[in-house]
């Protein structure tokens, strides 16, 4: 199986380890991904207004050029998932907004693309029992956090991946790689997103992932798994002022979840960026015998 | 503070503008209150959604605009997803933004972002925030 493949800005860039683990993942569960020839950015944010049609031309654009390689275009950033499947669907029902953007865009595209998350891919595709099978080193005793946010989930009319309010997508991936899933109370609250850019936010930020961290080490979390770049650069921010002015605060490791089903499948920590994180997991898998 | 209704308020264009923008129909809403407990930031709002959606219904857009609330929405879509009128109030903040924004008024200058934001965040961070607070 060739899925086409769409990375998106993060990916390659501050997220490289992100689209490796998971390319090379998916070749030992038996599929390709084949990254689109050329590609733009989906421009991070769907825009919420439906007067604002210029905001759909990036994503329209990566759609068109994916429908002319196949019938699918996955990808693995929570908010290109948002994105580019909010896009297709406006394309596919609006015929006024489709002629004005695809008019302008120089495209003929007309919203009949599948677009898939790679979590997606692995349960519906493959099959979690599949994905247990090829397991070579079970993560057993890890208790691994399964953090959604928002962009994968919601709206849920338009995303569908999982129920919105209680998804265990996650969970039962981590479950079939041999890991001790844990949900917690504020796995689908938002991590602060793109208030990270702004002067006077950052006190908002540190408490919107602050919530979520205290909510999953609570629960018992010694690891956070996210699919979302965005997600982890503000939980590691938050973990430095946690760890700074709450005493007792012991910072956790926040892995992309092919990270970890890499590391299940035999891939090394090293190959798997595993060192490059801020805050490092490798002593945590010493210590659990992983 | 007493505020005096009037009619020329609750029929304003710019109400109307909102209501087009976002593609929202404020009267629909009916103030139960599910978008201000399930939003993450209403604690930092001087104006919370249900509020400022009952403003909108009144005509107070001049002080809905001067909040901070617009520019704090994360756009998380807790409010819409819980919403029994499916009322999205992420959608209003944004067309309340976008109003703002088109006029040429920009929330962040890109100039201040400090570098080592700009050299370690990741690039979907740069971006959207450029497109909810950069006109």
């Amino acid at each position: 199986m060739k899925l086409t493949y769409y990375p998106g800005c993060t990916l390659n860039t501050v997220a490289k380890q992100f689209d490796a683990s998971a390319k090379k993942s998916a070749l030992e569960l038996g599929f390709e991904m084949d990254e689109l020839s050329e590609w733009n950015c989906c421009g991070a944010s769907f825009p919420l207004t439906p007067d604002n049609i210029m905001g759909l031309s990036a994503p329209t654009k990566v759609l068109a050029q994916a429908r002319k390689a196949g019938d699918t275009v996955m990808t693995l950033c929570s908010v290109c998932y948002n994105v580019l499947k909010r896009t297709n669907k406006v394309i596919r029902d609006d015929t006024d907004r489709r002629d004005v953007v695809c008019g302008f865009i120089e495209e003929d595209y007309d919203g009949s693309i599948d677009v898939l998350h790679f979590l997606e891919v692995l349960r519906d595709r493959v099959g979690f029992e599949k994905v247990k099978e090829a397991v070579k080193r079970p993560l057993e005793g890890l208790k691994a956090g399964a953090y959604y946010g928002c962009m994968l989930l919601r709206p849920f009319e338009d995303m569908g991946i999982d129920n919105c309010e209680d998804p265990t997508i996650f969970e039962d991936l981590l479950k079939a790689l041999g890991c001790e899933p844990v949900g917690f109370p504020n796995k689908i609250e938002c991590c602060g997103s793109h208030l990270a850019l702004g002067k006077d936010n950052e006190e908002i930020v540190t408490k919107l992932s602050g919530n979520v961290m205290q909510s999953a080490a609570g629960s018992g979390a010694e690891l956070i798994v996210t699919s979302c770049p965005l997600c982890q650069y503000n939980l590691d921010g938050a973990q430095e002022k946690l760890e700074a002015s709450m005493p007792g605060y012991r910072p956790v490791p926040i892995v992309y979840f092919t990270q970890i089903l890499g590391l299940s499948l035999g891939q090394s920590e090293t190959e798997l960026g595993l060192d490059t994180s801020r805050w490092d997991a490798r002593p945590l898998l010493k210590e659990k015998g992983i | 503070m007493m505020h005096k209704l009037a009619k020329d308020d609750i029929q304003s264009d710019i109400l109307g503008q909102i209501e087009r923008v976002s593609g929202e129909e404020l009267n629909k809403c009916y103030q139960c209150g599910n978008c201000t407990g399930s939003c993450p930031v209403s604690f930092a709002m001087e104006i919370p959604p249900t509020k400022t959606i009952r403003m909108l219904q009144l005509g107070r857009v001049d002080d809905v605009l001067k909040a901070n609330s617009m520019w704090l929405c994360v756009s998380c879509l807790q409010c819409y997803s819980r919403c029994p009128k499916a009322v999205s109030a992420a959608n209003l903040f944004e067309a309340l933004r976008q109003l703002s924004l088109r006029k040429g008024e920009s929330h962040e200058e890109i100039k201040d972002l400090p570098f080592p934001f700009l050299k370690g965040a990741p690039q979907q961070a740069i971006v959207s925030g450029f497109r909810k607070f950069v006109s």
